[in-house]
């Protein structure tokens, strides 16, 4: 189960959309152990692309660094899908390497019109599982 | 002295846990059979077919290595190299 708050599920959603029809990305960090998203980072889309995306090298390095410093872990690491539903691609699955992390999935497809789809994920392992999304304010 | 090698939470389970072991080389490659030596199984997650997984990113200090020179690259005692899961996918 992932609780997070309005306000970054907000935050979330307005990146998603701001970078459409690009996939948009980024990651919100929390205490180590905590399971707790409290801030979120926008990351660049490396890819600048409508089908992939990737965190840049530099800037990942630089943000794991910070998270290090600060006792943090990446308690949700999230992307846009912005013409297909919010459910993980094969590639997704692919590289989901972080065992600890919520991956988490905006849809703005254009069939959904000012809605987006929000949707979170264990990925361990290759295995995928839903799991509620509990959203406090 | 060594090489520090900082390991991502995913390949801890090489490592006995440890969040950083120390190696010694004179390039990246060397570095990472030293490593494997010590910690069996660790370079087959970081190299496949003689290159460096795309699903890594590995660090010699502040720069990426695919901007240096790969497993080429030289390193030298007092560096430290970070690994990192690369974090990337997409809809296809």
């Amino acid at each position: 189960m992932l609780t997070i708050s309005r306000e970054l599920v907000d935050k979330i959603i307005e990146h998603a959309r701001a970078d459409h029809p690009d996939e948009a990305c980024g990651v919100i960090a929390g205490p180590i152990g905590s399971d707790s998203p409290e801030r979120l980072i926008p990351m660049e889309n490396a890819e600048r692309s409508p089908t992939f995306y990737r965190f840049d090298s530099l800037e990942q390095l630089r943000v794991w660094r910070e998270m290090d410093d600060r006792d943090e872990e990446p308690v949700v690491i999230y992307h846009s899908h912005t013409s297909t539903e919010a459910y993980p691609s094969r590639t997704d699955i692919s590289y989901a390497a972080e065992p600890n992390a919520h991956y988490v999935l905006v849809s703005t497809r254009e069939e959904l019109g000012e809605k987006a789809e929000f949707r979170s994920y264990r990925i361990i392992d290759g295995v995928v599982r839903e799991e509620e999304v509990v959203v406090t304010s | 002295m060594a090489i520090e090698v900082r390991i991502p939470t995913i390949l801890r389970s090489y490592t006995d846990g440890a969040k950083a072991v120390d190696a010694k080389g004179a390039t990246l490659e060397e570095l990472i059979g030293d490593l494997d030596a010590r910690h069996p199984g660790l370079k087959a997650r970081l190299v496949d077919q003689g290159a460096l997984r795309r699903f890594v990113n590995v660090y010699l200090n502040d720069e990426d290595v695919r901007f240096l020179g790969g497993l080429e690259t030289p390193v030298a005692d007092g560096d430290t190299v970070t690994v990192l899961p690369a974090v990337a996918g997409g809809s296809r």
